[in-house]
């Protein structure tokens, strides 16, 4: 009895996390079909689900969509990381000293509303042409939702895990690394794959001034070739790769070290 | 060493929710101070265990902070062996009510905190898992907190605060939120330990029972700002039992009567 119904719940699993997501996708095509169809736009205005993917295998046998995803992984990868470096200490600093967070504090929330995209032209003068502007508006575009959520999850902290290391003798630095930093992990997780996601937008935009290669690059460059299958071709993999994103920070998630909170 | 004096001890808050005028002066207490402690004054021996009692939120466990060391009292001065408490320290380890292991940690991981700077990464091991067993946690060395039981979480607490030896135990409810079984159990291995090592132990309770088969001191707490009302040792010999000792029977009624309830309704 008990097997048939654990091998039932595998098959349901199997359902849940495979067919269903699947079909999801099927219907989309079919979708996206009828509407190239029948929408009475040109097929260049908007190319159906076949056409586009066999440009899709065309840039990918050339070479050019490896190319250009590269140059914006690096970019995102470049500006995401100095936000990670500079953002996390700053938080774990507001989080836990009160006057620095009075000092600061108004002015992070002063910049955090500027959209990335207002500081385009700035940073085109600044940094001139090239990945420099594109990597500053990406670490500008994480870097404020990563120290205002580190900030919070860090004064947020239980203050008796404190007042146990007080009663220790812990130091000043045994209590960032040996309560700050694991009781932040959780909330840091959440934070760090909520700003990837939002550096991955930005960065389309970023790549559509000053540069010459990058996903954004290969969209507007496509625009202007009037290359709608192109253009879909480019928001694909920005799509898919914002998956796979997701995915690892989620992974990020189960690791051992982190793994306390789950059922706690 | 662990004879600790309570002197003039004193603590009022700010009340929040009014603003303070100028001058005020919290010791004092009046207008937007809510005073917890009035004066308290109390004197406990090397190796006691003292069980203080009161009604709810009269402010024993702000007793209890100010002798870990947590919170400055606003008058007065806590002292332990002579030298005033100021700060936490592994001297006097404070056993949280409950949720205070560290998550993130294991059992094991949790009992070896206060021996952090031990040479000799052997004798570290030996002396963690000595106090492991005497708790009787063996085999949940490598558990998180979150996978044990409540009890089993209090009794790999107690060991962290043993494995530092400090001269005095400052115990909040150490058995609330247990059941009545896990409770019984608990309350035999805390005085059990206690005539095992002999450390001042400070108890706060609000169960009456706890306090008469445990302390060799009782303190009854008042209402809020808390005052001593009473102060007294207790030589009765163990095993306890007070439905069969008149005499512990007697003092029983008295606390309920101190505390304002009827025992028998």
């Amino acid at each position: 009895m008990n097997a048939i119904t654990a091998s039932e719940s595998t098959a349901q699993r199997i359902l849940r996390h495979a067919v269903i997501p699947c079909l999801a996708f099927v219907l989309l095509l079919v979708v996206w079909d009828l509407l190239a169809r029948f929408s009475g736009w040109s097929r260049q205005v908007f190319p159906g689900p076949l056409q586009v993917f066999m440009s899709l295998g065309e840039l990918m046998l050339n070479g050019t969509l490896l190319q250009h995803t590269v140059a914006s992984l690096f970019r995102v990868t470049a500006g995401f990381y100095l936000a990670v470096i500079l953002g996390l200490p700053l938080g774990i600093l507001l989080g836990r000293l009160r006057m620095a967070r009075a000092l600061l504090n108004p002015i992070i929330q002063f910049l955090r509303p500027i959209s990335p995209l207002a500081w385009i032209p700035l940073s085109m003068l600044w940094f001139g042409i090239g990945d420099k502007p594109a990597v500053f508006l990406i670490f500008l575009s994480s870097f404020f939702p990563l120290v205002v959520s580190t900030t919070i999850t860090v004064s947020a902290i239980n203050p008796v895990f404190f007042q146990v290391a007080a009663n220790f003798n812990f130091t000043r630095w045994e209590v960032i690394t040996k309560i700050v930093i694991p009781a932040m992990i959780p909330g840091t997780i959440t934070a760090l794959r909520i700003s990837v996601t939002i550096a991955w937008l930005v960065v389309v935009a970023a790549e559509m001034i000053a540069v010459q290669s990058g996903l954004g690059y290969l969209i507007l460059d496509s625009r202007n070739a009037l290359r709608m299958d192109y253009v879909m071709n480019g928001m694909i993999v920005i799509g898919l790769i914002g998956l796979l994103l997701d995915a690892i920070m989620r992974r990020l998630g189960r690791i051992e070290s982190a793994g306390w909170y789950r059922n706690g | 060493m662990g004879h600790i004096v309570i002197q003039n001890v004193c603590q009022a808050y700010r009340n929040r929710r009014h603003h303070t005028r100028e001058g005020d002066d919290p010791a004092i207490g009046y207008g937007d101070c809510i005073q917890v402690l009035d004066n308290v004054d109390l004197e406990f021996a090397d190796g006691e265990m003292v069980c203080i009692l009161g009604p709810s939120g009269c402010g024993k466990s702000t007793l209890l902070r100010i002798m870990a060391g947590f919170e400055p009292a606003t008058g007065g001065t806590v002292s332990i062996d002579g030298k005033q408490v100021k700060r936490p320290g592994s001297d006097h380890i404070f056993v949280f009510q409950h949720n205070g292991l560290l998550p993130w940690m294991t059992v094991w991981e949790n009992v070896g905190l206060g021996l952090r700077h031990m040479q000799a990464p052997q004798a570290r091991a030996e002396k963690i898992s000595e106090h492991i067993e005497m708790v009787e946690l063996e085999g949940f060395e490598h558990h998180y907190p979150h996978q044990l039981s409540g009890g089993m979480q209090r009794r790999a607490e107690l060991a962290r605060a043993l494995a530092v030896n400090p001269d005095i135990l400052i115990m909040d409810e150490p058995f609330s939120g247990l059941d009545f079984l896990t409770h019984m159990k608990m309350r035999e291995e805390v005085v059990n330990m206690h005539e095992f090592i002999g450390k001042t132990t400070i108890v706060v309770t609000h169960d009456i029972d706890d306090a008469l088969i445990m302390g060799d001191r009782i303190v009854v707490m008042s209402e809020r700002p808390a005052r001593v009302k009473m102060n007294r040792t207790l030589d009765f010999s163990r095993p306890r039992d007070f439905q069969k000792d008149p005499a512990l029977n007697k003092l029983r009624s008295e606390i309920f009567l101190m505390l304002g309830v009827a025992y028998a309704v």
